[in-house]
């Protein structure tokens, strides 16, 4: 292991190492500990300018009860969810099959396809905005939360597809050669021997895919207005004009926007490091 | 496949499964993924030949949006501010990969607790990037932002970061660059805990230590690490947009423009529609990011040929 285990250090410095790690954590996570004050603050507080002093009073319940039950919030936090759920089904499905093409078979362009996923992953989305704008006009599907799923399903298929096929490059192909010839098709190979191996992918992919959307504003802005069909992340603007100086509510705004995938993240961890690190280790 | 065992009542499919295949598992994604990225990547190189307002007729006008650019004719101080804030977007949010580095170095022990740590330390790379910029934003604000209260601790400050032409841009980078170490980090203890311990004690009986271990010996285990750090921090610093969305849009005076916004506000914001003219603005970004694309295409391609 590296550096070298602190067990094995002199005393001093395995006290010194744990006393850091609280204060070095305070630190790093030091602006975001402050918001959190900030949201269980009352509005007293910020007129008399008690910005880190203790709370005069503890109002966290009165705050957090504002913006669930005195503003669009909820209304945001459905869309979001409206919207996440939709692509992660979608986009996983989608490039389940896409990565089963690009693993298993060997054809003259596959590389080739491969690699377009792969670069179209990674263009700006500056580049797509406008045509991608009129065509979901021109579909009728501007400002509702179904062009906004198509399209981020689209574009999710290029990182899934480099995900799954890669995920499915390291399965042992002599299961495929197996079951081919006890005479299978290929469909049922897909779908019995192949997908059921994919299972801890497809775990991974949904977490990492339902945060990338979730916290998506670009394209929330570029495809919706409104309350009616605007993700949270979007929402949050129109909600801070709406509680313009009222900081703690805009504080705790801001968290239970944050939450959602927060939560993914703490309940599905292990998938969720697996799946953004898949390549980081040879 | 042996022509023996194919009974012969089978089916034209049937016999070709293995070639069909493929281009049916591909055919849906592969659709949406031309519809949506890859056609849309050239109507924007044909839209920036044009002048339009997204409502009427398009005018053709060749090479005139690129010229506007050229030579700033349409708006003062934007392109090339835009262009030069890029450039240190892309060099300053390269720290991340030292500064991930760091944190997963202190963070490869095995004391109590120490994943609770980790979890924690990475949680900023799950909260969205308005929140970020939301949190950043009150963390400089000049009459209760954090940042004052601490600077005011040793007599200096109040400092307007957001509000000054010179600061702006580091000031962005710096909160953006909280998520993005995050993330570093997270590839860097994956790395670390793959490291081969037989190499560490083969080096440290060589007397090798601290820096010059982690140099000779757990960096070059760290590469793969180490490139996608590379990649996807690129691709964040070129991607940004939501910070200066949220933190600054784009001010003041338009001193924390980047490309990305910049097209943005000229493709739709309240001064009118100038969708070529933001789609040549695009093509330059999306022209820089190929240079990138090509070369990570270009290491995969070569990892592909050496399986």
């Amino acid at each position: 292991m590296f550096p070298k285990p602190i067990e094995k250090q002199p005393r001093g410095a395995q006290i010194t190492y744990q006393a850091m790690l609280p204060l070095a954590l305070l630190l790093w996570l030091g602006p975001l500990l402050a918001v959190a004050l900030f949201s269980v603050k009352p509005a007293a507080d910020f007129t008399n300018a008690n910005y880190w002093g203790m709370p005069s009073s503890f109002e966290g319940a009165y705050n957090y009860g504002q913006v669930f039950f005195n503003s669009d919030m909820p209304r945001y936090l459905l869309n979001s969810f409206l919207i996440t759920v939709p692509t992660v089904i979608g986009a996983v499905a989608l490039s389940c099959m896409t990565g089963f093409a690009l693993g298993i078979y060997k054809f003259r362009s596959n590389l080739w396809i491969f690699f377009m996923f792969v670069a179209g992953n990674f263009v700006p989305f500056q580049i797509l905005m406008v045509p991608v704008r009129d065509l979901t006009l021109e579909l009728g599907l501007y400002n509702t939360k179904t062009g906004l799923v198509l399209f981020h399903i689209a574009f999710q298929t290029g990182f899934c597809t480099l995900f799954m096929r890669n995920f499915i490059r390291a399965l042992p192909f002599e299961l495929i050669e197996a079951a081919r010839v006890e005479g299978i098709s290929e469909w049922r190979i897909f779908w019995y021997v192949v997908l059921p191996l994919m299972k801890p992918a497809i775990a991974a992919l949904s977490v990492l895919i339902f945060t990338f959307i979730w916290n998506d504003y670009f394209w929330a802005v570029v495809l919706t207005q409104g309350a009616e069909s605007q993700p949270v992340t979007a929402g949050i603007t129109s909600f801070n004009a709406q509680f313009r100086a009222a900081y703690q509510l805009m504080s705790a705004g801001s968290i239970v926007a944050a939450l959602p995938p927060v939560a993914m993240f703490f309940l599905m961890q292990k998938h969720f490091i697996a799946g953004l690190t898949l390549g980081a280790v040879k | 496949m042996s022509a023996v065992d194919v009974p012969e009542q089978e089916s034209w499919f049937h016999r070709n499964q293995q070639r069909i295949a493929p281009w049916l598992f591909l055919a849906p994604g592969l659709l949406f993924f031309m519809v949506y990225v890859i056609i849309p990547v050239f109507q924007s190189f044909n839209l920036s030949l044009y002048e339009w307002d997204g409502l009427g007729a398009a005018e053709y006008v060749g090479f005139r949006n690129y010229e506007d650019l050229y030579w700033e004719w349409v708006d003062r101080d934007a392109f090339y501010i835009s262009l030069k804030n890029n450039l240190i977007w892309l060099i300053m949010y390269l720290l991340s990969i030292p500064a991930g580095l760091f944190i997963a170095l202190f963070l490869n022990q095995t004391v109590w607790g120490i994943r609770l740590y980790k979890s924690l330390f990475f949680f900023p790379f799950v909260i969205s990037q308005v929140v970020v910029g939301l949190v950043f934003t009150w963390f400089y604000d000049p009459t209760f932002g954090l940042l004052n209260e601490f600077l005011g601790l040793f007599g200096m400050g109040p400092l307007n970061i957001l509000g000054d032409e010179r600061f702006v841009t580091y000031g962005i980078i710096f909160a953006g660059l909280w998520p993005q170490t995050a993330y570093c980090m997270i590839l860097y203890l994956t790395g670390l805990n793959a490291v081969d311990p037989e190499q560490i004690e083969a080096g440290r009986l060589d007397g090798a230590k601290g820096g010059r271990m982690l140099w000779h010996i757990i960096l070059p285990q760290l590469r793969p690490a180490t490139f996608i750090a590379f990649v996807v921090t690129i691709i964040g610093a070129l991607r940004s947009f939501d910070l200066i969305s949220i933190m600054t849009q784009g001010g003041p005076f338009g001193s924390s423009r980047v490309l990305a916004y910049y097209m943005f506000e000229v493709a739709l914001s309240e001064y009118g529609f100038r969708m070529g003219y933001g789609a040549a603005i695009a093509v330059i970004l999306f022209l820089i990011m190929l240079c990138f694309i090509a070369y990570f295409l270009w290491s995969m391609y070569r990892e592909e040929r050496g399986h």
